[in-house]
């Protein structure tokens, strides 16, 4: 994009990721995936959203879950970069399964 | 098509940390998918997702002012009559842009009856100006320009507008009720106002962390508070037909109003005097005794 | 092809010739006709358009602006009270590089409530970004809301374009007009193609986006630029016009100026008195001049240079007045000559406000101030066909 387009027009569709609101953040969520279920609700109140689903089978299978059975479902992780650390997904988590922690810096 | 999985708002927005406008709106492009035009009323919504020159918008999206964008909406309509198109074109307004300066463009657009989803996300208060009162605020909050002090130890004297109830009495084809929070509800409501034709009108709660003065984490737990203690009820009007207006949910049993009240530091001055919890509490009995026999599952 | 049309006919018929696709208009006097004649178009089939019966002003710009930023040709008209609704909107649509046109019915702004003509309501709106067209009759009214398009649309200009009508004498009043057919406009605007980003779900575009202290000057300058550009684009389609319908229009008009040692400035319906008067001026061996201001934003500053630079006087005859100070455009016009070492001197002649006639009465005291000025000091602003002692006595000054 130019650096002035006419009008003030933005014609790159959501280039607000080029702004790394993680700066933001006090404190951090961190998921134990030891408890995570993948019920995805983290991923659902998310406002950023900066909690990505993701749905390949080799991280399905090769991320800890506390059943085997739930390795068929989607992982989220937490996409640090956008992550304000609100805690809503560490409040909202039906089986404590994220830590809000400090921001070491 | 399912759009679920797909982000039509990207992140490296500036809406603060735990506010709760960025998952209702999310969802609702999700739910709408590609094939639809945003008109946003200015606001925090607006300044904090559209500085020039990065958008967090990834359909097309149009801001004019504060007061109209429903008659904005109605011009996008008209041209994509015009033009023979049909997509879904969604107007997001705060309270303030909705219920009080916007009021008259709204009440336009749905007497006209252009196709478009207006959506309120109703934070009870001018936020993006900082927190001064609106006819959405309810009674009893604390705001810049409802302060509590020894000679108004209430805030806000007036009750909140009904604007649901407003709009449905135009004649709307779909007026609903909806939070987050209750997920399922608010999905299904979407959807059927994104289905139906005709203006539609959806009031959404929406926490805001720095004007309620809650902790950011408890975005989603305060708002499902506001159902659960039935301050904020889920329900639907089609067609103007108030008398036969249906609510959607209704909890197995009430929490007292004082659970939405206490981790909130916009109400912590009523807690002081029992009489106004009760006469908050009170209001809320005599909104369910009139309309609670609307419950159908 | 001959009609009689009134002149808010004239810029109902503009769009439709201009085959507008969305029209959003609120009912005013004096302008009323032209959304009521747009709803007969469309609802006799004549014109293929929607119509947006807006529940105020304010929305019927804001609607425009929706429907323009859509990708299709938009018009609108309004007046006074209802130009004054839209302040706010108008600002954002040419900060938003919108090509609407819009048809004034040049009426008084309130209070007391008026409905009759002086140019304050426009006038006031002279910084909003929008080029503004004055007309001297119903066919100007009719071409010019044609052209307005073409102007507008230009790459090099996209702004916005109002088309002024004097209210009554001119919006209510029925003329003759030489009527274009529609394939020959159809031929001069060409099909619309929006030369601008627009809200298109296969392009996804944020428009109306919030603008910091470290851009937001350069989107005021390009503005700046593109009504430096529209003067240009003006003189080029108003060539082109007077080659296809063989009418002549300019951004100004001078008549009998070559050898005038006064000259009057005028705008819109009162320059058809003012020829007439200097007819008779003339007859009677005076060196009198006009000249005629069509285009007022942009300012054609080079072209009054040139038309006025030789005049010992210039007479600024307006139907506007900017309290504290003087008419818009002899401060404009003042402004204009002030790095020039040769120059007239300017006087301020304020009349015709709120529908009061100007008449040869009117023109003759104009005159006599001006010829005073010939040779020696008078007032900058004279207020004409007032009653001041009236006035003095209520404010108390005698």
């Amino acid at each position: 994009m130019e650096l002035i387009t006419r009008g003030a027009v933005i014609t790159e569709p959501g280039n607000a990721v080029e702004n790394k609101t993680g700066s933001w953040r006090v404190f951090k969520p961190v998921i134990n995936y030891e408890k995570c279920i993948r019920c995805m609700i983290c991923w659902q109140y998310c406002p950023e959203p900066s909690i990505l689903k993701l749905e390949d089978e080799k991280t399905k299978k090769d991320t800890p879950a506390p059943k085997e059975a739930l390795k068929k479902l989607p992982v989220v992780q937490i996409d640090y970069d956008y992550c304000k650390g609100c805690g809503i997904c560490a409040n909202e988590c039906p089986v404590k399964a994220i830590d809000f922690v400090m921001e070491e810096r | 098509m399912n759009y679920e999985n797909e982000e039509f708002f990207a992140p490296g927005h500036g809406m603060c940390a735990g506010c709760a406008a960025p998952i209702i709106v999310k969802w609702i492009l999700k739910w709408a998918g590609p094939n639809t035009i945003v008109a946003n009323a200015t606001g925090c919504l607006e300044v904090a997702t559209t500085a020039y020159p990065r958008t967090s918008w990834r359909v097309p999206w149009i801001h004019v002012a504060f007061e109209n964008a429903a008659a904005a909406a109605s011009g996008v309509e008209a041209a994509t009559r015009a033009k023979g198109e049909k997509l879904n074109i969604i107007a997001f307004g705060g309270d303030g842009g909705t219920v009080d300066i916007g009021f008259q463009a709204l009440s336009g657009m749905v007497e006209r009856g252009h196709d478009v989803l207006y959506v309120l996300y109703d934070n009870e208060a001018y936020m993006n100006t900082g927190i001064q009162r609106s006819g959405s605020t309810p009674w009893g909050a604390w705001t810049t320009t409802s302060k509590v002090g020894s000679a108004n130890p209430i805030g806000k004297l007036r009750p909140k507008k009904p604007i649901s109830m407003i709009i449905a009495a135009h004649n709307a084809p779909y007026v609903a009720t909806a939070n987050p929070a209750m997920f399922q509800d608010f999905k299904k409501k979407v959807q059927k106002a994104l289905n139906t034709p005709g203006a539609k009108f959806l009031h959404v709660i929406s926490s805001c962390t720095t004007g309620w003065r809650h902790d950011p984490s408890k975005t989603v737990e305060i708002m499902r508070l506001a159902t659960d203690t039935g301050i904020f009820p889920l329900y639907e009007i089609e067609n103007g037909d108030i008398e036969n207006m249906r609510i959607t949910y209704k909890p197995k049993k009430f929490k007292p109003v004082e659970e939405y009240l206490k981790p909130q530091g916009r109400f912590r001055h009523l807690l002081k005097n029992p009489e106004y919890v009760k006469k908050l509490q009170e209001d809320v009995d005599a909104w369910w005794a009139k309309y609670g026999h609307h419950y159908h599952p | 092809m001959k009609a009689m049309i009134r002149g808010n006919e004239s810029i109902a018929y503009a769009f439709k010739l201009a085959r507008v696709q969305v029209v959003p208009a609120y009912p005013i006097t004096p302008s009323t006709l032209v959304p009521e004649k747009i709803s007969e178009f469309i609802a006799n089939g004549e014109m293929k358009a929607e119509f947006v019966p807006v529940e105020s002003e304010h929305s019927a710009i804001s609607a425009a602006i929706g429907a323009s930023a859509r990708g299709v040709r938009v018009g609108t008209a309004t007046a006074s009270q209802g130009l004054a609704l839209m302040h706010e909107v108008l600002f954002i649509a040419s900060g938003m590089r919108l090509p609407i046109v819009m048809g004034i019915g040049n009426r008084a702004l309130s209070a007391p409530i008026n409905i009759w003509c002086d140019h304050q309501d426009s006038m006031a709106e002279r910084d909003s970004g929008w080029m503004q067209f004055y007309s001297e009759n119903n066919q100007e009214g009719l071409d010019l809301g044609i052209m307005a398009f073409k102007i507008a649309e230009d790459k090099r200009v996209l702004l916005p374009a109002m088309v002024g009508l004097d209210a009554f004498v001119l919006t209510h009043t029925v003329e003759p007009v030489d009527m274009p057919e529609q394939s020959e406009v159809d031929d001069f605007l060409g099909e619309f193609k929006p030369n601008y980003v627009t809200l298109d779900p296969n392009k996804p575009a944020t428009l109306g986006s919030f603008g910091f202290p470290e851009h937001y000057t350069e989107f005021r300058f390009a503005q700046w630029v593109a009504m430096e550009q529209a003067k240009k684009v003006i003189d080029e389609v108003f060539e082109e016009f007077e080659k296809k319908f063989g009418r002549k229009y300019r951004k100004v008009m001078p008549e009998y100026t070559e050898d005038a040692d006064i000259i009057f400035v005028t705008m819109g319906s009162m320059s058809g008195t003012m020829r007439e008067y200097i007819k008779k001026l003339r007859a009677q061996g005076k060196k009198v001049g006009m000249v005629k201001i069509t285009v007022f934003r942009p300012f054609p500053k080079e072209e009054l240079i040139e038309a006025l630079q030789n005049a010992k006087v210039v007479a600024v005859v307006e139907r506007n007045i900017s309290m504290g100070f003087a008419g818009a455009v002899y401060g404009e016009l003042a402004a204009t000559f002030a790095n020039k070492s040769k120059k007239p001197k300017f006087v301020d002649f304020i009349v015709g406000l709120g529908g009061r006639d100007i008449t040869f009465n009117t023109l003759e005291s104009v005159y006599k101030v001006a010829e005073k000025a010939l040779t020696q000091d008078v007032d900058d602003v004279n207020w004409i066909d007032v009653n001041k002692e009236a006035v003095y006595k209520s404010e108390g000054l005698q």
